[in-house]
């Protein structure tokens, strides 16, 4: 560990570290997005590992501190894996079919940062959560 | 992947590690390696959670799920189903007890709705071994925006506009003591921790200080600052020895960084901090008791003034702040003096952390805002009277504090609404009795323990404090008579008057304030030598009624075998033998055994 030396110093070790405390941080936000990868046998080994990752990453890039990645079991549409839910607070959830890493790039820049949904690849609208 | 996508924090305080928290940790590191996982998903050992009733207990983000009472062999059932499938284990979740509901978040769960964290903030957050994770959530800013944005003047100005009071017991404004320290003259001062916790029952200051050791580092390196200190003192009982350690190794952390030692931030300001371990003697959480004790001199306190302020630590200008008083410090500099104002109350603004125990469902730490009532804390946070008995009184303030009946459970809780009741702050321990508490029972318990940590140097303590003892045990063995009472009342009152210090001045304040809510118990005992919570046994009989079915399990179980009757008959029990444990009473099913 080298000396910090000013208050900017700290400031960007902050930054950088960051990134070992944010998904905490944020899982305790009540107002988060949730993004659901669909992480059971079937959407594993459609490559859903990729998807999470890229849509991590693309979080990480964009700074958003407001979006949660988790695994959730089978959604049940094997034939459309990997999938993701994306959870937004207050609506209804939206479920893409076959999330590679283009369309997992394409639902951080679209749907979470600019609300524009990604018309071409939804599944079926679900039944709101109790 | 580039980062971790799951985090599982497993409870490193001392409540959990004594139940196999640090097993669950390591099972956790090997379970996860063996599924091929530890790229993906991170252990941390965090502090305390608060809710040590229901420890072990592990947190999982990002989902933010919280489980409850966690064993060595849950963890594969955890890892398969939650890490692997995304699905979570439902019979480890918290069961709301009302509606018997399992719930996944801990904010759903009801021990947390009435609660703010402010002093405990980062407690179950962060990995307190890691100086990243103190640092990543704005650690070491506030002293980095002292250091070279406010003069030592605004930051004093700063914390006493935020109405911070001490909150180790007496409540003194934190603003005003480090004013005092500020104005004295001297080429040498001390900034000093008071981590001797000593309240039966109270554990916040270890939690802070297990849990996140930096805030206590950063308020001090502040505070030195502020007042034109360059060495820091942390007073702690040897009995804590995580918290020694996770300080040690956030002090190393710390200078390894920079953050504590010469030219801090290049600013030109040191600072130093050094630990001083105590016996664990109670009386040196005062204040010149500590100081003499850390000098190596016997634990005694002295007379005041001059006060540490003046002449302190090797006599030279000092300031002792508690361990939550310090945590407190970085949230005021870096969100202002308004921010903090707008919580708690008028004259006691913020948060207040306090340790629930007794006879209270959800036995933990809990940190509310000031202003908060009495019922709240004891029914919605902690989950009510355990085993549905009637609530009797409330202990808050330790052995320097006094009983609070049920008729006074509206009251707001301050530092000035305690003491218009007869009790105080103290360092936040709350103990909860309930109906099978004897009140003249409980005030001798605290007596006891205030006569064993009497340092022994000023008489009224030292003497006056055993003949409150002794007039008290003479009262609950059923000798007592009602000269005893007024006895007990004007003794108590001169012992307030004349010690020398504050555990002196206070020691009384059980038995004055058992007297002036539960008189009517005093009364009993002395007139017509009942105890009516049964808690006094020599003034108990126990004798077998007609409603006997002679079915034999009251002979059976009594360990001194008083009981004797043969099967189908009524039962006796012989005086001379019978210890009054009371195994018959509640072993009988037929309520046939009358307590008198």
């Amino acid at each position: 560990m080298s000396k910090i030396k000013s208050l900017d110093e700290l400031k960007k070790i902050r930054e950088q570290s960051k990134g070992g405390t944010d998904i905490r941080v944020t899982g305790e936000n009540p107002d988060r997005v949730v993004l659901a990868v669909g992480m059971a046998t079937c959407g594993i080994a459609a490559g859903a590992r990729v998807t999470m990752s890229t849509l991590l990453d693309e979080i990480d890039k964009a700074g958003l501190d407001n979006v949660s990645v988790v695994a959730t079991g089978c959604l049940g549409f094997c034939y459309a894996e990997p999938l993701v839910e994306v959870r937004t607070p207050g609506r209804e959830p939206i479920r893409y079919a076959n999330v590679d890493a283009a369309r997992a790039k394409e639902i951080i820049d679209k749907h979470v940062k600019q609300g524009i949904l990604l018309d071409n690849a939804i599944i079926g609208k679900e039944v709101p959560r109790q | 992947m580039s980062k971790f996508r799951m985090h599982i924090l497993v409870c490193g305080g001392t409540g959990c590690m004594s139940s196999s928290s640090g097993e669950i940790f390591d099972v956790f590191e090997k379970e996860l390696s063996a599924n091929s996982l530890s790229n993906e998903v991170q252990v941390i050992k965090t502090g305390c959670f608060g809710f040590c009733e229901q420890g072990p207990i592990v947190k999982i983000y990002p989902d933010n799920v919280f489980y409850v009472q966690v064993k060595p062999a849950d963890v594969s059932r955890i890892i398969s189903e939650h890490v692997i499938k995304g699905r979570t284990v439902p019979d480890i979740l918290y069961k709301n007890p009302e509606s018997k509901e399992t719930v996944a978040e801990h904010r759903e769960i009801p021990f947390y709705h009435s609660q703010l964290r402010i002093a405990l903030r980062n407690c179950g957050l962060i990995n307190p071994e890691e100086i990243d994770d103190y640092i990543s959530v704005s650690g070491y800013e506030a002293l980095g925006k002292c250091l070279t944005e406010i003069s030592r003047e605004d930051v004093i100005s700063a914390v006493k506009a935020s109405g911070l009071r001490g909150r180790g017991g007496a409540g003194v404004s934190t603003g005003f003591k480090w004013e005092m320290a500020y104005k004295s003259q001297g080429d040498k001062k001390y900034v000093i921790c008071n981590a001797d916790e000593g309240d039966p029952g109270a554990f916040m200051d270890r939690s802070i200080l297990e849990g996140d050791p930096h805030s206590v580092l950063e308020a001090m390196a502040i505070c030195g600052y502020a007042i034109g200190a360059d060495e820091g003192v942390i007073y702690i009982r040897a009995e804590y020895p995580l918290a020694v350690e996770r300080l040690r190794i956030a002090i190393r952390q710390a200078e390894e960084y920079g953050l504590l030692g010469d030219d801090i931030l290049g600013s030109g300001f040191s600072f130093h901090i050094s630990l001083s371990l105590g016996a664990g003697a109670f009386v040196c959480g005062e204040e010149t008791a500590l100081m003499n004790s850390v000098q190596g001199m016997r634990g005694e306190p002295r007379m005041k003034p001059p006060f540490p302020a003046q002449a302190g630590l090797w006599h030279k200008p000092s300031n002792v702040n508690n361990v939550e008083t310090w945590a407190n410090i970085p949230p005021i500099i870096l969100k202002g003096a308004d921010w903090f104002k707008s919580i708690g109350t008028e004259k006691s603004p913020g948060t207040k952390v306090f340790a629930l125990a007794g006879q209270i469902n959800n036995v933990g730490l809990v940190e509310v805002p000031m202003g908060i009532k009495l019922r709240d804390i004891i029914y919605k946070v902690g989950g009510g009277v355990r085993g549905g008995k009637r609530f009797k009184a409330v202990q808050t303030g330790g052995p320097s504090g006094g009983c609070i009946p049920a008729e006074l459970l509206d009251l707001a809780i301050d530092y000035d609404s305690l003491q218009s009741v007869g009790s105080m702050m103290g360092s936040g321990g709350m103990i909860v009795m309930d109906e099978t508490d004897c009140m003249v029972n409980i005030a001798k318990y605290y007596l006891e323990f205030t006569v064993e940590e009497s340092c022994g140097k000023c008489t009224p303590c030292r003497i006056g404090n055993r003949r409150l003892l002794e007039i008290l045990e003479k009262i609950t063995s059923g000798q007592g008579t009602e000269d005893d009472l007024t006895e007990l009342k004007d003794l108590s009152a001169a012992i307030q008057d004349s010690s020398l210090c504050a555990l002196g001045q206070t020691a009384p304040n059980p038995v004055v304030s058992t007297m002036k809510y539960f008189w009517d118990e005093y009364i009993a005992h002395v007139r017509d030598k009942k105890c009516t919570a049964g808690k006094c046994t020599s003034m108990l009989t126990y004798k077998v009624t007609d409603k006997c079915i002679g079915c034999t399990i009251c002979a059976k179980n009594c360990p001194v075998n008083a009981i004797s009757g043969s099967l189908k008959s009524l039962h006796s029990i012989d005086p001379a033998k019978c210890v009054k444990c009371g195994v018959c009473f509640n072993k009988c099913p037929k309520q046939a055994i009358e307590r008198v």
